[in-house]
């Protein structure tokens, strides 16, 4: 792991996009971050360390989204083609927002809080540029 | 906790006529409209003299008007400039954060009397573009590009309280239908109709066109149609609350000088302010807004009461779940049984513990930057008892609450109002 990688949303974000997430981890009192902090907002620490996390959860929270934003409305998402929205509670203890997938969006009803859930990396092509987003489907 | 070094009254609070309003109506329009209203409704009349700031919420003007720097303009309309003027922003808890900041500014002793203006235009843009707006006040770099949207953010919310307490749709739905019953008895409200009352003419409409009637009973069977479709689920249209044009205007004064004013002020009993992480997935619960139970204890602990003397309450019903947390975060139920109440009917009109009686964003519509002063002219006219039409409640209102919440719950304003 690049220890001079500075702990910045950027980093975080480009870990991401080479489908890796990964968190900061406080030296001094061991709370994790997902997304990535330069401070532990629990100790005032700024000793933080990189850790890969293992990718899986359990469903915390989600919805069928039918009026999406202009993002997924641009890629197809619609009232008869919906898209979940969702938090995710990873196995090292952060919660975190990604889109849902590999579910029936159509009939959310179907869909179960407390599913175990595994990361994926959503690629989609925007402007002509790859775009890469983090998810999460069933495990 | 600290006291209000001195006592400031609610003097005079009025507001424009909440609904679609540009372009007839933009902010300077809309803010001459509630300073009238409140000018009129503050009993031995009040002028730019003897008023020294004006404090402004409003949530984005930026990108709903491209007009930023409201503070001296909304100043300048009503007279008050060259006094300082400024524009406070908390999402949709910017104008009850631009109250607190006047109180606290005149429990300070630098000012005596301060104007608040709540003010927001939203229909100026098309509704994508409003949701999109909105959307700024959650998460742009986490929520949003996993596809959050206002509604989603509460929807989320919503599937957590179901798992957890068995929260139904259908208890959503009371909420909604109890809102649109208060609403339709307020004047100033956007949708001045009961659900039933929506249901009726729909049919009527159905039939005056020759088409197969609906099988709808009652306004549940209406709700569950595609007559209210799902936005994100499980919310539905009738969960959310509204794009609306309005401004609202508050004078609060100190003790010192409120009699000239007017010889039955309204008391600051306790106000409180909380926030937390703006993103959903940074909190420790999902079901419960800490930002509100921070307010709601400051406010508790400054008034010297508890959530069983407040006796009617304005609650931030932004989605109808909104409004079960609020009931339950502030205290007033215990956590899943806020359900309950509303099932019983507690939180109507004529129930033990009235609830939105203005008719809440739900019905009386939701100018986010607005909605917080707004929410104090209702506890003013109930507690005054000069609310319009049927919605004056049937007893003498000594004590009453604002809750004023900003984005998915990431900042909140609690105020106790006393006779």
């Amino acid at each position: 792991m690049s220890d001079e990688k500075q702990f910045t949303i950027e980093s975080y974000l480009e870990y991401i996009r080479n489908r890796k997430l990964m968190g900061s981890k406080c030296k001094d009192c061991g709370v994790t971050y997902v997304p990535v902090r330069k401070l532990c907002s629990e100790c005032n620490s700024t000793k933080m360390e990189w850790v890969e996390m293992s990718g899986k959860g359990e469903l915390a929270a989600f919805t069928s989204i039918t009026v999406g934003t202009p993002y997924f409305v641009e890629r197809g998402y619609d009232r008869k083609n919906p898209y979940c929205f969702s938090v995710i509670k990873l196995d090292e203890g952060p919660m975190i927002s990604a889109q849902l997938v590999g579910v029936e969006e159509s009939k959310p009803e179907t869909i179960e809080i407390g599913t175990p859930l595994k990361v994926t990396f959503l690629e989609s092509e925007v402007k002509g540029e790859t775009k890469v987003d983090l998810g999460f489907e069933p495990a | 906790m600290g006291k209000l070094a001195r006592k400031i009254a609610l003097v005079g609070a009025g507001m424009s006529k909440f609904g679609r309003n540009f372009p007839e109506k933009r902010n300077p329009d809309m803010w001459i409209d509630a300073w009238l209203d409140a000018v009129e409704k503050t009993d031995n009349g009040i002028e730019p003299k003897d008023i020294d700031a004006c404090y402004v919420g409003n949530y984005s003007s930026d990108l709903f008007n491209h007009q930023g720097h409201l503070g001296p303009q909304m100043a300048d309309l009503v007279g008050l400039t060259p006094k300082p003027a400024a524009r406070f922003e908390g999402a949709c808890a910017s104008s009850g954060i631009a109250m607190r900041q006047a109180i606290l500014a005149i429990a300070s002793g630098v000012h005596d009397v301060v104007a608040v203006c709540g003010c927001e235009c939203m229909t100026e843009q098309p509704t994508v573009n409003v949701t999109d707006v909105l959307a700024t006040a959650s998460d742009s770099i986490f929520e949003y590009p996993a596809g959050a949207t206002f509604p989603g953010l509460y929807a989320t919310v919503a599937s957590a309280h179901f798992k957890k307490y068995g929260t139904t749709a259908e208890d959503l739905m009371r909420v909604g239908i109890k809102n649109h019953e208060n609403g339709a008895e307020n004047p100033y409200a956007q949708m001045q109709q009961s659900i039933k009352k929506l249901m009726d003419s729909k049919i009527a409409k159905y039939t005056s066109q020759g088409r197969d009637l609906p099988d709808w009973e009652d306004e549940f069977d209406f709700l569950k149609s595609s007559s209210n479709p799902v936005i994100a689920y499980p919310l539905r249209l009738f969960d959310c609350s509204l794009i609306t044009d309005g401004a609202a205007c508050l004078f609060l004064a100190a003790e010192d000088v409120a009699k000239d004013f007017t010889d039955t002020p309204i008391w600051v009993a306790g106000t409180g302010q909380g926030s937390a992480a703006l993103s959903i997935h940074d909190r420790k619960e999902i079901t419960s807004f800490v930002a509100t139970r921070e307010a709601s204890r400051q406010a508790y602990e400054m008034a010297g009461v508890g959530p069983k003397d407040i006796q009617i309450a304005e609650v931030h019903d932004c989605f109808t779940i909104a409004e079960i947390l609020a009931m339950e975060d502030l205290g007033f139920y215990e956590k899943g049984k806020a359900i309950d109440a509303v099932k019983t009917g507690e939180s109507k009109l004529d129930g033990a513990l009235p609830i939105n009686t203005s008719g809440g964003l739900k019905s009386k519509g939701h100018p986010v930057g607005a909605t917080g002063a707004a929410q104090a002219v209702e506890i003013f006219k109930q507690m005054r008892g000069i609310a319009e039409r049927n919605r004056q409640v049937k007893f003498d209102v000594e004590r009453a609450m604002t809750h004023n919440l900003g984005g998915s719950g990431a900042s909140c304003v609690v105020t106790i109002w006393e006779k």
